[in-house]
C-alpha cells in the first residue's frame, strides 16, 4: 500500500508518533462527484488494494454509471440499496495514508434529507471539502453544506470545482465561481478558504497537476491536505482543562479521575480547580495507560489522583486555576434538529454535555435560520433537518465554553427520554444573564408544616384519557367525595384553565405541550400549599406526564388511565367535538388527527365501559387512603 | 497513534461505565488483543469490569486454543467460550457444508445464543472500517434490536464524540472501539507497545495446499483433502485468523513486529482477500450484519 509514494525511506514508519492524522469530511451536491473524488484520491495515492480494484471492476460493469470506465463511486457507497441506487445515503468513513499523513475521510450524502449525517461528518472534521459542479457554480446545496459546516466549527474548507473537464478547463469559469462563493462567505464565520480547480473523473490537480490548467498555480487537493494545519495548534498553549468520565476507585487506597485532555497540559504538582464546585487542588501523580507519567498532554487520555480528598465525580470539570469556563443553567444555543418528531419548547429531553448528563427544556424558539439564505423565520418548533437558536434551561448546570472557542465544552446532544433516540445537536453561544440573578428564596413555612396544619397529605392525582372518556365527570365525583371527608381539594380542569391561564395556547404539539407544562407547574405549587390535586386534562404524551410526574416526590403522584375506546367517546359525544372534527371542521383533534399514547403503567387504569363512577371514585380513594 | 489509542481508551471507558452487564468479544486475533490492551490501559488499576467471551466453532488454529489457555492469567479477566451444541453434535463443519451455512450456525447463531444466555447488554468488538465497506458505514456504537439484528438504514447520528448510550429494555448495543484504526495502524501499534500475539502471524515454514488463490494451512487430522491433493511445507503467515479451514495464509518472510510493519505497508491486497466468508455471496458481510454477525 502506498509503497510508491515512500520510496525508499519510509520516515516515521515504526515511529509512530511522527506521523499526524487529518480529519476531512466532503460534501456537495448529489451529481458533483464526491464519491468519485474520493476514489480518484484512493486510487492515486495508491491505497487500494488489487483484490478491492478487482471487486470494482465487476461492480462497475454490474452498477456502474460510467460505462465502460471504472465507476469510482462504487467504492465508497458501501451499502446495497446505495450501489443500486447510485446514490450515497449515510456517511462512509475511509482511511488513507501517505508518507505526510493520515487521513481519516467522512462522506458524507448530498441530498437534502441527509443534512444531519452531514453534520455527524463535519462534526469531528478539521476540514472540509465542499464539491461544485463547475457547470453549474454556486447552488443552494452548497450554500446548504458551507453554512453546516460553518456551524459546526471546521475551520479550514476547500471548494474543490470539479468537472473542468466538461467546460473545456476555462479558467474565466473558475475565477467566477471563485469571486462568487468569497462573496457568499463573507456571512459565514469561515476563516480559511482555499479554492481548487479540478476533474475527479480525469484526474487533473487531484494528486497530480496534469497538463490541462497550467494557469492554476496552487497546490493540487492531496498536496494541500499533506500540508494545511492539523486539528488546534494552539491546543497546548491554552489553559489545562479534563471533563471527569469516570471515578477510578478499585480499593480504599486509590482514588483518581480518569478522561480526555480537551486542552493544555497537566503537571505533577499544578494546582487546579474542580468545577462546578470551584474547589481547589493539586495535580499529585498522573497515570497514563500501565504507567505514572510527570505530564500528559490535549488529547491524552489520562487517571489523576488529585491532592486532596476532594469530592469530583462523572461530569464536573478539572481545569487550570486561569481557565476561563464558565457555569450556567440557562443558555442560548444553536440548534440542529435531527429527528422526525419535531423538537417542541416545554418537553422534556436528556441532555448529555461532555460527560454530564441531565435533563433539559427549550424555554423559546427564538428563530429559525434558513438553511440556504441564513434568514431568521418564525418557528414553533424545529422539524427534521432544520436549523434554529434556542433558549435552553438545564435542570442542572453546566460547565461550559462557547462552541467557538471550545467544541467539547460547547456541543451538547438531545436524547429523546423514552426511546432513547438521538434528537439533535446543539452549540452553546453563552448563558443568559436571568439565570444567574434568580436565587430561590428559603421559606420558613414548608409542605409539610402546611399538610399539617391541613391535616391531610398533599397529592396530585392526574386524570388521563380521550375527549369523553369520562375523566372531568369523575373529577367532579372524586372532589365531592373527599370534600365531604374534610380533604381540601382544587380541580384544575383542561377546559377551564384553557380560558384563563392558557387562553393564549391552540392545540399543535408545541401548545398541548406548553399547556400541560403549565398545569403540572400550578399543580405542584398547590400541592406545596398542602391541597389535593385532582388535573383533568387529555394529557396525551407519554413525555409530558412523566415531566408533570418528576415534579413531584415519589407516591405524591398518582398517574390514572381513564380508559374509554374511541368508539364509545365518538358515541358519547357531549360536547359534539368529534362531530365536528370528523366533518373537518376541527383540527388537531386527539385521537382523530393528533395522537393519544396510551399510558404504559399508569397507578390506576379505569374501565369506564365496565365500571360506573361510584366504582370509578371508589378505586381512586382505595389508592388513596391504602 | 496517541490520537487512535485515546479515542479507543475514551469509547471502551464510556460504554462500559453505561452498561448493565457488558462484555468484550474476544476472538483470539491480533485486533481483540490490541482491544484488549487497551480496556486495560483504559481502566488501570482497576481490574476490567468486564469479561471477556470466545465464539468458539472448534475449527479454529491449535496455536489460538494454545494461546487462548494463557489469556485469562496474563491479563487477569475472566474468559468464557461458547459453542454452538447443536451445531456440535450435528457435526456442522467447514467441510462437508457450504461456508455461507457453517458460519450461520457456528458463528452467528452461536453467538446470538451466548449474548441471550447472559444478557448482556454492552458487547465490545474489535471490527475497523478499513475491513470491509459495509462496515464503513457503521457507528462506533451501533445498536441492535430484539434478535440482534442491524438496520443501517436507521442508525444513531453520532456527532462530535458524545456517545448516546442508552438503549430501550431488550436492545443492545455493539461497540467497535478500533472504528477508526486500519490494519497498519494495528501492528504499528502491536510494535510500539510489544504486545504477544499468536505465533500464527509470523513467518514459518508449514504444511499448506493450494486452494483457488490462497495457501490453506492443514492444521490437524480433520483435514480433507481433494483427490490427488498433498501438503507442501511452505514459509507462510497469516493476515488475519479466524476457522483454520477458510483462513487463507500468504507467503512471506516477515518473522519480527518490524518486518511485518513494513509488509503490510507494501501489501497489495487487502487482509479480507484471506477471508472467504466475505464474498461467498454479494453483498456477503451486509447481509451477515443484518443477521447479527459481528
Amino acid at each position: 500500500m502506498a509503497a510508491e509514494l515512500f520510496t525508499n525511506s519510509k520516515p516515521g514508519l515504526l515511529d509512530a508518533e511522527l506521523t499526524q492524522t487529518l480529519r476531512f469530511c466532503t460534501c456537495g451536491s448529489v451529481d458533483d462527484g464526491k464519491s468519485t473524488l474520493i476514489g480518484r484520491l484512493l486510487h492515486e495515492s495508491k491505497n487500494i488494494f488489487d483484490d478491492q480494484w478487482r471487486a470494482l471492476e465487476i461492480d462497475s460493469r454490474r452498477f456502474g454509471t460510467q460505462g465502460d470506465r471504472i465507476d469510482y463511486a462504487l467504492l465508497v457507497d458501501g451499502l446495497q440499496a446505495e450501489r443500486e441506487q447510485g446514490i450515497t445515503i449515510d456517511v462512509a468513513y475511509r482511511f488513507f495514508s501517505t508518507a505526510k499523513r493520515r487521513f481519516i475521510v467522512a462522506d458524507t450524502p448530498g441530498h437534502e434529507q441527509y443534512t444531519r449525517n452531514m453534520a455527524t461528518g463535519a462534526s469531528t472534521a478539521d476540514l472540509a471539502i465542499v464539491l461544485v459542479d463547475a457547470r453549474k457554480g454556486i447552488l443552494t446545496q452548497t450554500r446548504r453544506h458551507s453554512r453546516i459546516v460553518s456551524m459546526m466549527g471546521v475551520r479550514d474548507v476547500v471548494v474543490a470545482v470539479n468537472k473542468m473537464d466538461l467546460i473545456g478547463y476555462s479558467e474565466k469559469v473558475f475565477r467566477e465561481i471563485e469571486q462568487d462563493y468569497r462573496h457568499f462567505a463573507t456571512s459565514l464565520n469561515l476563516p480559511r478558504i482555499t479554492l481548487i480547480p479540478l476533474s475527479a473523473l480525469e484526474g487533473d490537480n487531484v494528486v497530480e497537476a496534469g497538463l490541462h490548467m497550467s494557469w492554476y498555480k496552487g497546490k493540487t487537493l492531496l498536496d494541500h491536505l499533506e500540508s494545511v494545519d492539523v486539528g488546534d495548534p494552539d491546543a497546548e498553549e491554552r489553559p489545562f482543562c479534563m471533563p471527569v468520565q469516570w471515578v477510578n476507585r478499585p480499593n480504599q487506597d486509590f482514588r483518581g479521575v480518569a478522561g480526555g485532555i480537551a486542552g493544555g497540559v497537566a503537571r505533577v504538582g499544578d494546582s487546579v480547580r474542580i468545577l462546578p464546585s470551584r474547589i481547589q487542588t493539586s495535580v499529585r501523580q498522573i497515570i497514563s495507560g500501565l504507567s505514572y507519567t510527570a505530564d500528559a498532554r490535549t488529547g491524552d487520555s489520562v487517571t489523576l489522583v488529585l491532592g486532596d480528598e476532594v469530592d469530583a465525580s462523572r461530569g464536573n470539570v478539572i481545569v487550570d486555576l486561569q481557565h476561563s469556563a464558565q457555569v450556567a443553567d440557562q443558555f442560548e444555543a444553536q440548534v440542529l434538529w435531527m429527528s422526525p418528531h419535531p423538537l417542541v419548547p416545554g418537553r422534556s429531553y436528556l441532555i448529555k454535555h461532555h460527560r454530564k448528563e441531565t435533563t433539559g427544556t427549550v424555554t423559546s424558539i427564538r428563530w429559525r435560520t434558513d438553511v440556504n439564505d441564513g434568514a431568521r423565520l418564525a418557528a414553533k418548533d424545529l422539524k427534521l433537518n432544520e436549523m434554529g437558536v434556542v433558549n435552553i434551561a438545564t435542570a442542572e448546570p453546566l460547565v461550559f465554553l462557547p462552541y467557538t472557542e471550545d467544541r467539547t465544552l460547547g456541543g451538547f446532544i438531545f436524547i429523546d427520554r423514552l426511546n432513547c433516540e438521538t434528537l439533535g445537536a446543539g452549540m452553546i453561544d453563552f448563558a443568559l444573564r436571568r439565570a444567574s440573578n434568580l436565587h430561590p428564596q428559603v421559606l420558613d413555612i414548608d409542605k409539610s408544616l402546611r399538610a399539617r396544619l391541613l391535616g391531610q397529605r398533599p397529592r396530585c392525582i392526574w386524570l388521563t384519557g380521550l375527549s369523553g372518556s369520562g375523566k372531568s365527570t369523575i373529577a367532579n365525583a372524586l372532589e365531592k367525595s373527599l370534600h365531604q371527608r374534610g380533604v381540601a381539594t382544587y380541580v384544575l380542569d383542561g377546559d377551564n384553565v384553557r380560558g384563563g391561564l392558557n387562553r393564549d395556547l391552540g392545540f399543535t404539539e408545541a401548545d398541548r405541550v406548553e399547556n400541560i407544562r403549565r398545569v403540572s407547574e400550578v399543580a405542584r405549587l398547590m400541592v406545596d400549599a398542602g391541597l389535593v390535586v385532582i388535573v383533568s386534562l387529555i394529557s396525551p404524551y407519554t413525555a409530558e406526564r412523566r415531566m408533570a410526574r418528576d415534579l413531584f416526590v415519589e407516591g405524591e403522584f398518582i398517574e390514572v388511565f381513564v380508559d374509554a375506546p374511541l368508539e364509545v367517546c365518538e358515541q358519547r359525544d357531549l360536547k359534539g367535538l368529534y362531530a365536528k372534527a370528523r366533518a373537518g371542521n376541527l383540527v388537531n383533534f386527539t385521537g382523530i388527527d393528533s395522537p393519544y399514547e396510551i399510558p404504559g403503567s399508569p397507578d390506576i387504569h379505569l374501565r369506564t365501559t365496565e365500571l360506573d363512577i361510584p366504582g370509578c371514585v371508589n378505586l381512586i380513594l382505595l389508592a388513596l387512603y391504602r | 497513534m496517541d490520537y487512535l489509542e485515546a479515542e479507543a481508551i475514551d469509547i471502551i471507558r464510556e460504554a462500559a461505565l453505561n452498561a448493565i452487564k457488558p462484555v468484550m468479544l474476544y476472538s483470539i486475533g491480533k485486533d481483540s488483543t490490541v482491544m484488549l490492551h487497551l480496556a486495560k490501559k483504559a481502566f488501570h488499576p482497576a481490574p476490567l469490569p468486564f469479561s471477556l467471551l470466545h465464539v468458539d466453532t472448534t475449527w479454529k488454529f491449535r496455536d489460538m486454543y494454545a494461546y487462548r489457555s494463557r489469556i485469562a492469567e496474563t491479563y487477569g479477566v475472566e474468559l468464557l467460550v461458547h459453542t454452538n451444541e447443536e451445531g456440535r453434535k450435528a457435526n456442522i463443519n467447514p467441510f462437508d457444508y457450504g461456508s455461507s451455512y457453517y458460519i450461520d450456525v457456528m458463528k452467528t447463531q452461536a453467538l446470538r445464543q451466548a449474548l441471550d444466555q447472559h444478557g448482556f447488554d454492552v458487547i465490545f468488538g474489535g471490527a475497523r472500517r478499513d475491513e470491509e465497506r459495509s462496515r464503513a458505514k457503521e457507528r462506533i456504537f451501533s445498536f441492535r434490536s430484539h434478535g440482534h439484528r442491524w438496520d443501517p438504514k436507521s442508525q444513531r447520528p453520532e456527532i462530535w464524540a458524545l456517545y448516546n448510550t442508552r438503549i430501550r429494555q431488550g436492545e443492545t448495543i455493539r461497540v467497535f472501539p478500533l472504528s477508526n484504526w486500519t490494519e497498519l495502524d494495528i501492528w504499528r501499534y502491536i510494535h510500539r507497545e510489544n504486545i504477544p500475539i499468536v505465533p500464527l502471524y509470523f513467518a514459518e515454514e508449514r504444511p499448506v495446499v493450494r486452494r483457488g488463490d490462497t495457501w490453506i494451512m492443514v492444521d490437524d487430522g480433520r483435514f480433507r483433502f481433494e483427490p490427488g491433493e498433498k501438503p507442501q511445507r511452505k514459509k507462510i503467515r497469516f493476515r488475519t485468523l479466524g476457522c483454520y479451514p477458510l483462513t487463507g495464509a500468504v507467503e512471506s518472510s516477515a518473522s519480527t513486529l518490524a518486518e511485518i510493519v513494513h509488509e503490510t505497508f507494501q501489501a497489495s491486497s487487502s487482509e479480507r482477500e484471506g477471508r472467504l466468508i466475505d464474498t461467498d455471496q454479494p453483498s456477503s458481510m451486509e447481509k451477515k450484519k443484518v443477521e447479527g454477525y459481528f
